[in-house]
């Protein structure tokens, strides 16, 4: 780049971790430079030891236990890993800054923004109040927050995430530092706002000329920002390089399998199911919360989570719901299974309009509707073992336990897991393998209906490509029609054959996948499909194609 | 703005706080109805200075010839006239019989209400900050030991070493008797006599307090927005005094409110051991007077006490918790 | 569940409590071998001091001061793990309840435990006990009417929360009814905050039985230590030892049981602990 000397460099650090932990090392002999007016992106699965690295470069260690015992961090002459506590908090927020993951929680809920704000800017210089409320609004502007003033004087509960972040990216860049470190700042944002903030990141960066280090575990974020990016596994560096090159192409084989398991953004040919009769059809379903409000309180506010939606699957189909957070796609997801009680429409299965059944009426209709869940850690009742998990649903329905209990072992080797898993429990598994447990589980009453919420979205992408396959391979065997709840516009471009887009409880565009793709036509679409991170460099490649 | 908020708040409490009270009000009806003996012989107390002619009087006074509902409605309406009966062993009405011990009372209770919560929250912030010490361990032990102890024994022992044995302090009531200071003179001997029962109540609640804001400022240490902080340089002090701090009370403060009927009941035994002229001791002789009516009257205005002090807890709740809002 | 034993007994101070609320279930147990006869009955020399004739010394009336603590804690304990174990039903049935079906069901049992809260339980316990007469019965009843919301405050929290867990609502969506889901899913789920609860509630129930007893309510025929205290109240200054021994006992019952309650709640509910 330019003969300046780095602006950070990290040479052979090493990180112990606890005796009890399952490695010794969280980071082991790790060594990476970051030039001026550069974006290096870490890019990791969980467990990479990408987030700690970050932190080791202010000293932001989680306890005790988790020390360097090896290597150098060098800025401006001085090693980090070596600097007196004094020394340390002089550069924290000052030359270096560090913005974090979720800002709900990175926020102090008991102060107002302002008061963080200035803080950042207080700790390091002697301003008089009045330039400092300033100057903290000047920054709120230049982060593109509307109405700073107010801003200042609200708290976090009372800002979206999107604000939130951003006012965290203001605090961070109060003393405009020459490093600025992001710890996947945008993994817990809705998409298309997390393009505005990849790109008020990428102007802030060029503007000032700032080094940043920019962890993340998506190669879409990567695609978008980076200028140079380091692959992360076990705690060591498998391969860096430039952006361009390590994406286009990856020399190591770590590299090469996660490039290989991020879905394509171009969906595969499309399907005929024309013929096919319909499964699952929603009539005007309608969803409205009330919150507040009651006797004497005043005002109530009604959030209308589903505003007359209208679909249809048939059989074989999978169709995908995809939305941001809000939109309401989880709310059909448990409408459909009468998890919760539409206000109003009807849920034809297979002809039969179960939106009125009472619980009774619902019984014999649960063995053709079934639901595979988000959360790998809280879908599976810790206290039971995964064969009495797999087996409770056919035995309440009144299958004999010897036979119910045979059919789990069958269902764990159809997804993959060894028979005596059944004797185990959910906690020795890890959240892939706890998946395919909730899909067996699903698949134990031999359902026509299988509805999928997020059941991805709380994986790594190795192991979420793993699933989908699963996914993928058994709806083929079983003929399983599908509505497949999503967020990321990839996975819903591989796993579905039709596309319901969905904003605020209505339903802005519905056709198939591959129509609605390339050619858009609500704005609404359009902004999504324009703000996933990397589309421009994944059109054309091979991802994650699913037949 | 603050305060016509809080001015709405406090009057939308005490709206809803009518149901609550008229169920009291109902509950001291049926305790009535379920203690031996007809209701007007409990309402005349077993004084035995009641005439047959002022029986038949409470009688027909009370509706006791009428219906099981009415005698309800017509206890309701005395009740909220704060007719609260009359006092024999006293000879005064039993509702100025409560105001007159109402003072030394909320003394007491207002004196180890900040006591244990300002002090708990500082032994609760020292044995965090110390975890795993020396401090903490010895913080520990004596939490361990005070949250154990019951009340009217510590009072009790209290007075054999500190009254007894060394003489620092009166062995009980809250004046020197026949010394009828004034002024600062008597602000200091009530202060005096003040000490060991406040002592003996806090005890136990600085236990709870210390506990409770150990465990509180720990959690908060392990948040993020302490990351936060330390990645913009602050110092350790500055983020234990202007971050950790108030978001480890909320939950002490929360407890404090819901401790409040219970620091009533501890008072009866302390005020007991200590003859400290409150509405526990009230409560303890109309115990032993048989005096059910007395006892009624104290439990309901207790009562009554407790949702103004609950109400006031919430309010300041609400001053360091943004996220409340008062509606 | 193992796990959750070996960490309990790796915990020092809960084995110590353990150990020292197993001594006092054998005096409450070996009470009537060691001390056979009334507790009540006089047979000494009045105001004997300890380590005299008699280990613990005699009160007022002569009466073997060690007997009424040991028989003492027959009374304590039973009342205690009695009065907990209502407390605890009721509380769970109704925590249970409203947590699990929310909506007005539980806008009405919430409004009722708020409305126990409010009352000053103890104020509360005094007056079930003199309406009723003081015996064991009633005092174990009025020590269970006044204990129980917290419980219920509890387990409705855990019941909420367990309702939105996913792992419920595929129990619901794999057509179970409620009673196999309260029971077979939710239930053990929270059975540790349970118990750990529970065992901090005998802790109380204690204090407000021998509170009660201090001030003359207690069962004329069953020896308690507060009922002991009580008496040595008048002469305090000449013979302590009749108010100091029994609360000793009192202290070092109660005392165990939250350190066995801790231990408890430490071995079962983990967290990470040490900074």
């Amino acid at each position: 780049m330019s003969a300046q000397p780095p602006l950070l460099q990290i040479e052979g650090l090493t990180i112990d971790l606890p005796p009890q932990a399952d490695r010794r090392h969280a980071v082991q002999n790790l060594s990476l430079t970051l030039e001026r007016n550069q974006i290096l992106c870490i890019v990791g699965e969980s467990g990479s030891g990408k987030s700690l690295m970050s932190r080791a470069v202010l000293g932001l260690f989680p306890s005790r236990h988790v020390q360097p015992s090896a290597g150098k961090i060098m800025f401006d002459g001085e090693d980090m890993l070596r600097v007196t506590p004094e020394r340390m908090r002089d550069l924290r927020g000052n030359r270096i800054s560090m913005i974090f993951q979720e800002p709900m929680t990175a926020l102090n809920p008991v102060l107002s923004i302002g008061a963080q704000i200035e803080e950042a800017l207080a700790v390091h210089q002697r301003v008089d109040r009045k330039a400092r409320r300033n100057r903290v609004l000047d920054m709120l502007n230049a982060v593109n927050l509307p109405d700073p003033e107010k801003i200042l004087q609200s708290y976090p509960h009372q800002l979206s995430g999107g604000q939130r972040q951003r006012a965290m990216i203001a605090m961070a860049l109060m003393m405009e530092p020459d490093i600025l470190i992001a710890d996947e700042p945008t993994t817990a944002l809705d998409v298309t706002t997390q393009a505005q903030i990849l790109k008020l990141i990428r102007e802030i960066q060029q503007k000032r000329g700032m080094g940043v280090l920019f962890v993340t575990h998506d190669f879409g974020v990567v695609a978008e920002v980076a200028d140079r990016v380091a692959v992360m596994q076990h705690g060591h560096i498998v391969e860096q390089g430039l952006a361009v090159d390590v994406l286009d192409h990856p020399q190591h084989a770590y590299t090469q399998a996660l490039l290989g398991s991020v879905p394509s953004l171009t969906p595969g040919p499309k399907r005929d199911f024309g013929s096919d009769k319909v499964m699952l059809a929603v009539q005007g379903l309608k969803k409205s919360f009330v919150s507040g409000g009651g006797f004497f309180r005043g005002s109530s506010r009604e959030v209308k989570a589903l505003d007359a939606v209208n679909f249809e699957i048939r059989r074989g189909e999978t169709l995908g719901i995809v939305g941001e957070s809000g939109s309401g796609k989880s709310t059909v997801a448990r409408c459909i299974t009468r998890l919760l009680d539409a206000d109003a429409g009807s849920i034809q299965v297979d002809g039969v309009d179960i939106a009125g059944f009472t619980q009774k009426e619902l019984r014999p209709i649960r063995r053709r509707v079934q639901m595979v869940f988000q959360d790998p850690f809280g879908s599976l009742n810790p206290r039971r073992t995964v064969g009495q998990l797999i087996a409770e649903g056919p035995i309440v329905h009144g299958t004999a336990a010897a036979i119910a209990w045979e059919r789990a072992l069958e269902l764990l080797e159809l997804v993959g897991l060894e028979r005596r898993s059944a004797d185990r429990y959910p906690h020795e598994f890890s959240g892939g393998q706890r998946q395919r447990i909730g899909l067996a589980r699903a698949l134990a009453l031999q359902p026509d209906i299988l509805v999928a919420d997020e059941p991805v979205s709380a994986l790594d992408v190795s192991v979420q490509s793993q699933v989908l396959r699963l996914l993928s391979d058994i709806r083929k065997k079983l003929g399983l029609t599908v509505l497949f709840i999503t967020h990321d516009l990839r996975v819903a471009s591989q796993v579905c054959d039709s596309v319901a887009v969905m904003l605020r409880g209505k339903v802005v565009e519905y056709g198939a996948v591959a129509d609605v793709y390339a050619n858009p036509q609500h704005p609404y679409t359009k902004e999504l499909l324009a703000a996933v991170p990397g589309k421009n460099w994944s059109h054309g490649r091979e991802g994650l194609v699913l037949a | 703005m603050i305060w016509r908020k809080s001015a709405t708040f406090i009057t939308w409490r005490l709206l809803q706080a009518v149901p609550t009270v008229l169920v009291i009000v109902a509950l001291n009806f049926l305790l009535l109805q379920l203690a031996p003996g007809d209701a007007a012989d409990v309402l005349a107390g077993e004084a035995g200075s009641a005439t047959p002619e002022f029986m038949a009087q409470l009688r027909q006074k009370f509706g006791l010839d009428q219906p099981v509902a009415m005698q309800l409605l017509i206890y309701i309406k005395q009740v909220m006239t704060l007719d609260l009966g009359y006092s024999f062993r006293h000879g005064m009405p039993v509702a100025d019989l409560i105001l007159s011990r109402l003072g030394p009372s909320m003394l007491l209770m207002l004196t180890v209400f900040f006591v244990s919560v300002v002090f708990g929250a500082f032994l609760g912030s020292v044995a965090a900050r110390n975890l795993n010490r020396w401090q903490d361990r010895m913080i520990s032990i004596l939490t361990v030991l005070a949250y154990a102890t019951p009340v009217f024994w510590a009072g009790l022992m209290l007075i054999v070493l500190f009254s007894i044995n060394l003489g620092w302090f009166p062995t009980s009531g809250m004046q020197k008797v026949a010394a009828f200071y004034e002024g600062s003179a008597k602000v200091v001997d009530i202060a005096h006599h003040l000490v060991l029962p406040a002592l003996t109540l806090t005890l136990f609640y600085l236990a709870l307090y210390t506990r409770l804001m150990r465990a509180s400022v720990l959690e908060q240490y392990s948040m993020d927005y302490v990351v936060t902080a330390r990645a913009k340089g602050l110092t350790e002090r500055q983020i234990a005094r202007r971050h950790v701090l108030r978001n480890a009370l909320l939950p002490v403060v929360t407890m404090a409110g819901v401790q409040a009927g219970a620091l009533l009941g501890g008072a009866v035994v302390v005020e007991t051991v200590f003859a400290w002229p409150g509405l526990g001791l009230l409560a303890y002789e109309a115990l032993f007077s048989r005096d059910l009516n007395l006892l009624l009257g104290i439990f309901f205005s207790s009562t009554c006490l407790v949702v103004l002090v609950n109400l006031f807890v919430d309010l300041g709740y609400s001053l360091l918790d943004p996220r409340i809002e008062l509606r | 569940m193992k796990q959750g034993l070996s960490r309990f007994f790796r915990n020092l101070p809960a084995v110590f409590g353990l150990v020292v609320l197993l001594l006092v279930m054998a005096a409450a147990i070996l009470a009537g071998l060691l001390y056979p006869g009334d507790p009540f009955a006089m047979v000494g020399k009045p105001f004997q001091p300890p380590l005299s004739e008699y280990p613990l010394g005699t009160d007022m009336l002569g009466r073997d001061l060690l007997a009424g603590i040991l028989h003492g804690a027959r009374t304590t304990l039973l009342v205690g793990a009695l009065a907990t174990l209502i407390a605890t039903l009721v509380g769970v049935a109704i925590g249970g309840l409203a947590g699990y079906f929310g909506g007005h069901l539980d806008n009405f049992l919430m409004r009722l435990t708020e409305l126990f809260q409010t009352i000053p339980f103890f104020l509360f316990a005094i007056l079930l006990v003199a309406v009723m007469g003081a015996s064991v019965g009633s005092v174990i009843i009025a020590i269970a009417v006044v204990s129980w919301p917290p419980m219920a405050r509890l387990v409705r929290g855990e019941f909420m929360s367990m309702r939105n867990r996913e792992f419920v609502q595929a129990c619901v969506s794999l057509g179970m009814g409620h009673t196999r889901i309260i029971f077979l899913h939710i239930l053990p789920n929270t059975l540790s905050s349970i118990i750990v609860t529970g065992s901090l509630m005998v802790a109380t129930a204690i204090l407000i039985e021998s509170g009660l007893s201090f001030l003359g309510l207690s069962d004329a025929n069953a020896m308690s230590w507060g009922f002991i205290i009580g008496s040595g109240r008048t002469v305090l200054r000449t013979a302590w030892w009749i108010c100091a021994m029994p609360g000793m006992a009192i202290l070092l019952t109660v005392m165990s049981i939250n350190l066995v309650g801790d231990g408890l709640n430490d071995a079962l509910n983990p967290r990470l602990n040490s900074a």
